[in-house]
């Protein structure tokens, strides 16, 4: 058997101690930071040996799992080829399918939304459910309202918005944001899950069973499906053909949210569109296995028009999608499907914690997506890369995660985002190495290359990237003196 | 200028330089029976592979969940305890154990079976019962998700989905559950409709075409008209 995110074995023996932490693990969320420090939260995160050790193997695992999935399919490279085709034509083509898609939408009898930002999304949301006089609202996991900070503002204005998948609800209820696209508390192990259960559903907390608490959690949600006004879905896909809203999910979650309310909101970004149903094989196809290593989603489900007896509402968000279109390279990371490939394999991203992006988006999509929405804070994730370029070897969609990643810093830089001190240390470097006369004479007196070096680019105090790291030993002599050592002594 | 039209404007003056779309091959490859790799495909999903006698089928139910009390059935071949509820009620799907549909197709690479409205009478009976029971006829199986989104079912149904496998989550620490908030269990049961089922009174739901499109328009006229109703 092989579904779901499920873990190649377990990470942990089923037998174990319970740890009996005290106090809940709570790694630094640096949302409020400007500019986000990403190296000092993700330090914090490192200082929980357990926590971090767990999230490294966890998240390797679903690495290796995608690979064993992606072995088994032969056109593997050609399907990638033409879903990057396939985004592409349509991005470029946007505006058409848009249109074709609300004639679409018109003709099944839903009703259709344009909102230019967070705030109007959250007003549009916010205005259907109120003159639906609905109070409570049960939805699948959208990583769009979380991009708008929907749950907040409808709080505030007396909607009570209930998570309803696993991984999202325990993060929801421990106040807490996604640390992944498509497994929101991968960074939790299970005491932790058991904490915040005991603490907001009653459960016993010496039980840390995953089988008692998501039972636990099936139980609680299940009348909230069956009392809510209205449910609500994001979008993995929208199809200009039909005008449907494409939902793929593992735990029913988003097919009860549709199904068994009223009124079914589905919130999508303009970017999700594809032109026709034939081509959402091509995705599908790579979606799950790329993602968590699973063939495909246990649902994969297709909202075109409204069941009988109910509403049916699609939420189109810009949010900056548009802007982001007319930005040369970037534009191409609106193919993004959003499967997390990309943050599996990332050494930054496994070791440091989704968190300590302190944006929605973590990871190397993450470090693409976020300073496209301000400049400042985001912008020291562009450093929180080696650019090994493994991200984008696994992209379904061929987005060069890892070229834009560099295109950024060197955006950063010219727009004068760049953090003083790494601008300073650069500089210095640049001369130096720039310079062979002036490197030659900083080696003979510094005693050789590394003895250099290390006080411009690898001082601890002054280079996050130096923490953590020893330094290599320096060769007793350097190319240049042995050569001429070499040749003196012809 | 409304939202819509402002987003509009500005992928028109932002869309970069125009690329074709490519062709989708359906990679054709030839597997033979396509139960096997189906049958294999679904049991790697967590689901089950019945294989019965037509005639058996009732009494197979009863044995492979003995302590259900509610089961509800939207094929011709098998009675439920009560009858299925109207299409706008889900709520009265809240205490079923077991439901029983039939597919309209299957699909081999992934062993995911083709649900809509006409299949499941009910759309929540694919979620909030406690196990589900799908019939699939074997002659009725694509090879690959290509070939299955190629179906027209997709464009007529309102909402067509593919199940495959139980609801699941591993969200804790990759612990594998079936039952997340779904079903826990999908048995899927190869079998043909027999041929004097389509003939019988149950019409309405052993059908598998949806309504035709006209009928959507004289359905719900009201709402048609009001799509741009609460833009801003």
């Amino acid at each position: 058997m092989s579904h779901a995110e499920e873990a190649s074995k377990p990470i942990r023996p089923e037998t174990h101690e319970r740890t009996g932490r005290k106090r809940d693990f709570h790694p630094p969320v640096p949302f409020t930071q400007d500019p986000v420090n990403h190296a000092r939260a993700a330090a914090q995160f490192l200082a929980h040996r357990e926590h971090a050790t767990f999230a490294d193997e966890r998240l390797w695992d679903v690495r290796t799992r995608r690979d064993r999935e992606m072995r088994t399919i032969p056109e593997w490279e050609e399907l990638r080829s033409l879903a990057s085709s396939i985004k592409e034509h349509t991005l470029t083509h946007l505006d058409q399918y848009l249109e074709e898609f609300e004639a679409a939408v018109a003709r099944n009898g839903a009703h259709l939304h344009w909102a230019r930002d967070a705030e109007e999304h959250n007003r549009i949301v916010a205005g259907i459910l109120r003159d639906h006089g609905a109070r409570m609202l049960v939805k699948s996991k959208s990583m769009l309202t979380e991009e708008c900070r929907m749950a907040g503002f409808l709080g505030e204005r007396g909607i009570s918005v209930v998570e309803t998948d696993l991984g999202e609800r325990i993060q929801q209820l421990d106040d807490e944001p996604p640390s992944h696209i498509v497994m929101p508390a991968v960074h939790k192990m299970r005491d932790d899950v058991a904490n915040v259960f005991a603490r907001t559903l009653g459960t016993d907390p010496s039980d840390d069973d995953p089988k008692h608490l998501a039972a636990a959690q099936r139980r609680a949600t299940r009348q909230l499906f069956l009392d809510a006004d209205a449910g609500m879905t994001g979008g993995n896909f929208m199809v200009a053909e039909t005008g449907a809203v494409v939902v793929c999910t593992n735990e029913g979650n988003a097919d009860l949210s549709a199904n068994v309310p009223k009124l079914h909101i589905a919130s999508v970004g303009i970017e999700k569109m594809v032109p026709r149903v034939e081509h959402l094989g091509v995705f599908i196809r790579m979606l799950s296995r790329s993602g968590v290593g699973a063939p495909i989603t246990q649902y994969t489900s297709h909202f075109r028009a409204p069941r009988a007896g109910a509403e049916m509402h699609i939420v189109l968000v810009d949010n900056g999608r548009s802007e982001r279109l007319g930005m040369p390279d970037f534009w191409k990371a609106l193919k993004c499907i959003r499967c997390a490939a990309c943050l599996n394999t990332c050494p930054v991203y496994r070791r440091g914690g989704g968190l300590s992006y302190g944006a929605t988006y973590a990871g190397p999509i993450g470090i693409v997506l976020n300073p496209s929405y301000d400049r400042h804070k985001y912008r020291n994730l562009p450093f929180a890369c080696t650019l090994n370029g493994s991200c984008a070897n696994v992209c379904p969609v061929k987005i060069d995660l890892h070229g834009l990643v560099y295109k950024w810093r060197q955006v950063l830089r010219h727009e004068g985002e760049m953090d003083a001190m790494k601008l300073a240390l650069m500089r210095a470097a640049g001369v130096v190495l720039g310079n062979p006369t002036l490197y030659r004479v900083a080696i003979a007196a510094g005693g050789g290359a590394i003895a250099v070096l290390p006080r411009v680019a690898l001082h601890a105090k002054l280079n996050a990237w130096a923490r953590g790291r020893e330094m290599p030993s320096a060769p007793w002599e350097t190319f240049h003196e042995w050569y001429r050592r070499r040749h003196k002594r012809r | 200028m409304s939202a819509r039209d402002e987003i509009l404007a500005r992928i028109r003056a932002n869309r970069p330089a125009a690329v074709p779309c490519p062709d989708v091959p359906t990679f054709e490859r030839d597997q033979g029976d396509l139960t096997v790799p189906f049958r294999m495909a679904l049991e790697t999903m967590g689901g089950i592979w019945a294989t019965i006698e037509a005639d058996d089928l009732a009494q197979w139910v009863r044995a492979a969940f003995p302590d259900a009390r509610v089961i509800l059935s939207a094929v011709p071949d098998v009675k439920g305890t009560r009858a299925l509820p109207d299409p706008d009620d889900p709520i009265a799907c809240a205490d079923v154990d077991v439901g029983i549909v039939r597919a309209r197709f299957g699909v081999a690479e992934t062993g995911s079976v083709w649900l809509s409205e006409a299949e499941l009478g009910v759309n929540a009976l694919g979620y909030l019962s406690q196990h589900l029971i799908v019939l699939l006829d074997p002659t009725r199986i694509v090879p690959n998700l290509h070939h299955a989104f190629r179906d027209p079912a997709w464009q007529e149904a309102r909402y067509g989905v593919l199940h495959t496998g139980p609801s699941a989550t591993a969200d804790i620490e990759g612990v594998l559950i079936h039952g997340a908030q779904g079903i826990r269990s999908l048995t899927v049961i190869p079998l043909a409709p027999r041929a004097e089922a389509t003939g019988l009174g149950a019409a309405a739901r052993s059908d598998p075409r949806p309504s035709p499109p006209s009928a959507e328009s004289t359905d719900r006229p009201a709402r048609n008209q009001g799509v741009r109703r609460r833009e801003r």
